[in-house]
């Protein structure tokens, strides 16, 4: 229970249902302040106190679990490495992958508790991830990285109800937080300056910006400030010879050059993604035409998929822009989620990148 | 998880215990009464004979003159006086010396914190043992380092983790060879030991009304009447103009009440607890065989109402989850604000290392106590301790 009202009411609609709650809220910081404080976050001191007065409002017990070291590892360590080689995570993902799947789920098992129910918008059908009715509000593409084992422990009671009806029956509950704002942003980074985050953690690591015949355009203090698609903050000082605005369209960690170019430069048409998960059906052996969303709600593309080894390759049908290397990619059909893979690398329509 | 399916097994009086009914009897009759006891009127007059009526009783339980009593909000706050107040009459010139041991409550610990960090004070901790005792020894040589220099001294009489009882009178005269003013937080002490103000020596003590059946909100610092320590609260000048606020009057009435109980009983019933006490303790050993008793042994250096082990391998909260799971309330020692259990301080001071100190529970037994309460326990606990074993080797 986060403090808020999605993980509020789901927790009350699992005592309607039947099932014995204990509410749980997750201490993801050793020093509370340290993360976000306000209105919004994970990780505070209002925040646990309000998880606390939806548990006793609903009547269920309610515990803090101190899950700071693994937070710090898994989530906010991994964020910090993964833009070091020119990747932009998805942190939320990591931590249902990792914490709220993983770590609390583990430690729920062994203590004699049967599933993790959460406030996450998405449906779970014969053991098949799927979007919410909501599309608004659908978190499905951040849930799409757990196994079939995860799944089978996760309870998603939100899923078939718009948030706004969630809102209004969390009112209608008494629930103090029916009206608390949505989270935004990333909750350990408390100023949501994710670039100044980033610079303290990894300091100044100086590199080129190029254009893509190779041409030095300028300097930048980080390569972890610029992700895929970026067009504001580039400061180039001139402006291209065509006069048109230009974008990144690709970042080599190893040494931290950032490529730009025109906006043809991000028509991306095929992808090759790592690590994939098949939960919605079995692992293809032959390419399957589906949909994919490659970032959080983002749009859906048509594509073909086929399995690369280790690996899967996506075919996109028409090109999509805006594709960074570390987000996921989570396979479609209708709502139904098959899988999901962390892409690793894009292949331009017009050739003039290859990254 | 099973669920609740006997009464409710409170093994968590050390946190607070219930109100004796006498208390509560007395508290419930003076909230209907009206008084201010500063007041100059009948009203006034018939409130302030209450207080003062409670003051002596307290003395006398407590082994003080009733004008050593000044009532205060509790034990926070008592220690909070002593240990600023004491500090500030006292570090003019060049006494900027602290001293206290890193086993205290954080009433004290981070009173003394704070006097470091933002008053210039020079907090010298003294070690304990691995039982937790403060040595006599210990203080006189952490004075002897420069005893011209040294404030005051502030060694808790029990401690509120692992129960363990500290020489006080012995402390106490060490600090006096000195010359300097020595405290003493007896908020645990108070419940179950012959806690005698002018034979400890001290010359500030600290109790609490909540820890020995009565309200919470209540408390007082035993000051001897010389001592004189700078106020905290500033404002009407009660209670000898150290401690401002009015009084009040059913909650002081309610405490005295409880502790006159208390004090009545008090011989018989520190026999009893002890009985318990080292039932539960043998009941917990044979369920589990590992696990290992922190503080000193069952005797005249423990509280006769606390158990406290570390049980290896096991988180103490998910421990503590499973039994309040069972019905059965205990402590994993001191919270933080947001309720996630830190290692404690105690247990790393006497020795423990981190995962034993975190995988400690606190059983505290208190005047509603039984027999059943400690048969629950050992019922339980065996499967309790093998579930969160499981739990926390994932």
């Amino acid at each position: 229970m986060s403090g808020g009202v999605d993980s509020a009411t789901a927790a009350a609609r699992a005592v309607d249902a039947g099932h014995e709650v204990t509410g749980v809220h997750l201490a993801l910081s050793s020093n509370p302040s340290s993360y976000r404080t306000g209105a919004r976050g994970c990780c505070t001191l209002e925040d646990a106190r309000d998880a606390r007065r939806a548990a006793d409002v609903i009547g269920i017990p309610f515990y803090v679990w101190d899950m700071a070291e693994r937070f710090h590892r898994d989530v906010v360590e991994d964020f910090v490495a993964e833009y070091a080689v020119g990747r932009t995570p998805n942190p939320c993902l990591r931590c249902n992958e990792k914490i709220k799947f993983a770590a609390v789920l583990d430690r729920a098992l062994a203590l004699g508790f049967d599933a993790v129910c959460t406030g996450h918008y998405a449906r779970i059908s014969d053991g098949v991830l799927h979007r919410a009715v909501d599309p608004g509000k659908d978190q499905s593409y951040v849930l799409a990285v757990l196994t079939s084992d995860q799944l089978s422990h996760a309870m998603f009671p939100l899923g078939d109800t718009p948030k706004v009806q969630v809102r209004a029956e969390a009112a209608r509950r008494g629930l103090a937080v029916a009206d608390k704002p949505d989270s935004h942003d990333v909750c350990f980074i408390a100023d949501g300056d994710t670039k100044g985050f980033l610079a303290r953690h990894l300091g100044q690591v100086p590199g080129q910006i190029v254009d893509t015949s190779g041409t030095v355009l300028g300097e930048h203090d980080g390569a972890y400030a610029f992700t895929v698609g970026q067009r504001k903050g580039l400061h180039l000082g001139t402006p291209a010879e065509d006069g048109k605005p230009r974008y990144v369209l690709g970042i080599e960690p190893v040494t931290r050059t950032v490529t730009v170019g025109p906006a043809e430069g991000l028509d991306i048409i095929e992808i090759t993604a790592e690590r994939p998960v098949w939960t919605g059906c079995v692992p293809p052996a032959e390419p399957r035409d589906c949909l994919v969303q490659l970032r959080a709600h983002g749009d859906v593309h048509a594509c073909t998929a086929r399995p690369a080894g280790d690996a899967l390759r996506i075919r996109l049908h028409h090109p999509a822009r805006g594709v960074a290397k570390g987000q996921a990619a989570v396979l479609y059909d209708g709502d139904a989620v098959l899988g999901s893979a962390t892409i690793s690398g894009t292949s331009v329509a017009t050739e003039l990148v290859r990254s | 998880m099973s669920s609740h399916n006997t009464s409710p097994v409170y093994l968590d009086h050390a946190a607070t215990t219930p109100m004796r009914p006498e208390a509560i009897a007395a508290m419930t009759e003076e909230l209907a009464r009206l008084g201010n006891p500063s007041s100059l009127h009948a009203a006034g007059r018939r409130a302030r004979r209450v207080v003062e009526e409670s003051r002596e009783q307290l003395a006398e339980v407590f082994g003080a003159r009733p004008s050593e009593i000044v009532f205060t909000s509790g034990g926070t706050e008592a220690d909070n006086l002593a240990v600023k107040g004491l500090y500030w009459a006292r570090h003019q010139g060049s006494r900027r010396r602290v001293l206290t041991t890193s086993v205290e409550h954080h009433a004290v610990l981070d009173s003394v914190r704070w006097l470091s960090e933002a008053q210039g004070a020079d907090a010298v901790w003294l070690g304990v043992d691995s039982g937790g005792v403060v040595r006599p020894e210990a203080l006189r040589v952490a004075i002897d380092q420069a005893s011209d220099q040294v404030a005051m001294v502030s060694v808790m009489w029990a401690n509120n983790e692992v129960g363990t009882v500290n020489p006080v009178s012995e402390l106490a005269a060490v600090a006096h060879e000195y010359g300097v003013p020595f405290h003493t937080d007896a908020v645990q002490a108070a419940a179950q030991l012959p806690v005698d103000f002018a034979a400890s020596g001290a010359d500030a003590l600290t109790v609490t009304g909540h820890k020995l059946g009565g309200p919470v909100g209540v408390g007082a610092l035993i000051l001897g009447r010389g001592v004189a320590p700078v106020p905290v609260l500033h404002g009407g000048g009660q209670e000898r103009d150290i401690r401002s606020g009015t009084l009040d009057t059913p909650a002081i009435r309610a405490f005295a009440v409880a502790a006159a109980e208390c004090a009545r009983c008090r011989v018989d019933e520190a026999a009893r607890l002890a009985e318990l006490r080292d039932d539960l303790i043998h009941q917990v050993l044979a369920a589990v065989p590992d696990a290992v008793l922190n503080g000193s042994p069952p005797g005249p250096d423990r509280l006769p109402g606390n158990a406290h082990f570390s049980f290896p391998g096991c988180e103490g909260d998910a421990l503590l989850m499973l039994l309040d799971a069972n019905g059965i309330a205990c402590s994993t020692g001191s919270a933080c604000t947001a309720g996630v259990a830190e290692p404690s301080h105690v247990l790393l001071a006497m020795g423990a290392d981190d995962s034993r100190a975190r995988g400690s529970l606190r059983f505290s037994l208190g005047h509603t106590s039984t027999k059943h309460d400690v048969d629950a326990l050992g019922l339980v606990i065996g499967e309790a301790v093998d579930r969160a074993r499981r739990a926390a080797a994932r």
